[in-house]
């Protein structure tokens, strides 16, 4: 059984009459986006700037998504990723009034330094890894897996780990509701009773 | 026919090294945990690429669940920044050297 169908040939989708090299210049310059909206985020001294190139960056994202045959994911992504998470982070960093990060330029070169080392160390391996792969340049092929087909799957073969998955999404409320609840003053005199 | 699936897992180690960076480099809470965010966001871009090339909708399953943890980590995370923000008046890990001679 073929999980992913292939897109139909003979229909109105305007995607089928575009050529097929338009899909891999959307890929870079969507994967362009995505890094330069990441890096703009990594290296903000405001957590405000950083969230919003975050927004930027995650939506990008989902639009990669769509085009390697993940619409239901891309959906998801940007409703998730840019939507929710990044909105909590900006009432978090919107509660707490933070100034930006004030330090010297040898702090930022004595944090920054062993980051690049090792991210270069990476890259390096990366880059030997891509270029001296044996099938090299066979594309992918352009599939995508209908949200219909992909919830099929999900809850035929996955089903025990979405229980487990909404489990932990209700562990995660009940703690951070415990951790985020209000604190009281200390108690005057230890035999008082907290309600 | 889109790009090798190499050209996708050479971008989600990018913004693998992207998060970790982040991680590791700010000295910020809420930075920190943005690292994580970007370095699942990555891990999940991988999995999709991968479900492509094989074409099994494995991957795409395993999405969701890293979605699903993305969203608990970042939740217990935020709450345990606003309370230790609560007890120490700073976001600043640096800061958090109580127990320093």
């Amino acid at each position: 059984m073929l999980a992913l169908s292939p897109r139909p040939i003979e229909s109105v989708n305007p995607w089928d009459k575009v050529p097929m090299n338009l899909y891999a210049f959307f890929f870079y310059l969507l994967s362009i986006i995505v890094l330069a909206a990441t890096s703009m985020a990594v290296t903000r001294r405001h957590v405000l700037h950083a969230v919003v190139y975050l927004v930027i960056s995650f939506i990008a994202t989902g639009l990669i998504f769509y085009l390697l045959g993940a619409p239901f994911l891309a959906l998801l992504e940007i409703i998730i990723y840019a939507g929710a998470i990044m909105v909590l982070f900006l009432f978090i960093v919107m509660m707490l009034r933070l100034k930006p990060e004030d330090r010297g330029w040898e702090t930022a070169i004595i944090q920054w330094t062993p980051a690049i080392f090792l991210g270069l160390i990476t890259f390096i391996l990366a880059a030997v890894m891509v270029l001296s792969e044996p099938v090299r340049g066979v594309p992918l092929q352009a599939l995508s897996a209908s949200p219909l087909e992909l919830g099929r799957f999900l809850f035929q073969k996955y089903w025990l780990a979405v229980e487990i998955a909404s489990f932990l999404l209700l562990i995660a409320l009940v703690g951070s509701l415990y951790l985020g609840r209000y604190e009281r003053q200390p108690k005057k005199s230890p035999t008082q009773e907290d309600p | 026919m889109i790009v090798p699936f190499s050209h996708v897992l050479f971008l989600a180690i990018l913004l693998f090294i992207l998060g970790a960076a982040c991680a590791v480099a700010r000295r910020n809470l809420i930075m920190i945990l943005i690292g994580v965010e970007i370095m699942l966001n990555a891990a999940g871009l991988a999995f999709i690429g991968a479900s492509l090339k094989w074409q099994q909708l494995d991957g795409q399953a395993f999405v969701i669940f890293i979605l699903t943890v993305a969203a608990s980590e970042v939740a217990v995370g935020l709450a345990l920044v606003l309370y230790s923000y609560r007890h120490t008046g700073s976001v600043d890990a640096n800061r958090y050297n109580l127990l320093k001679g």
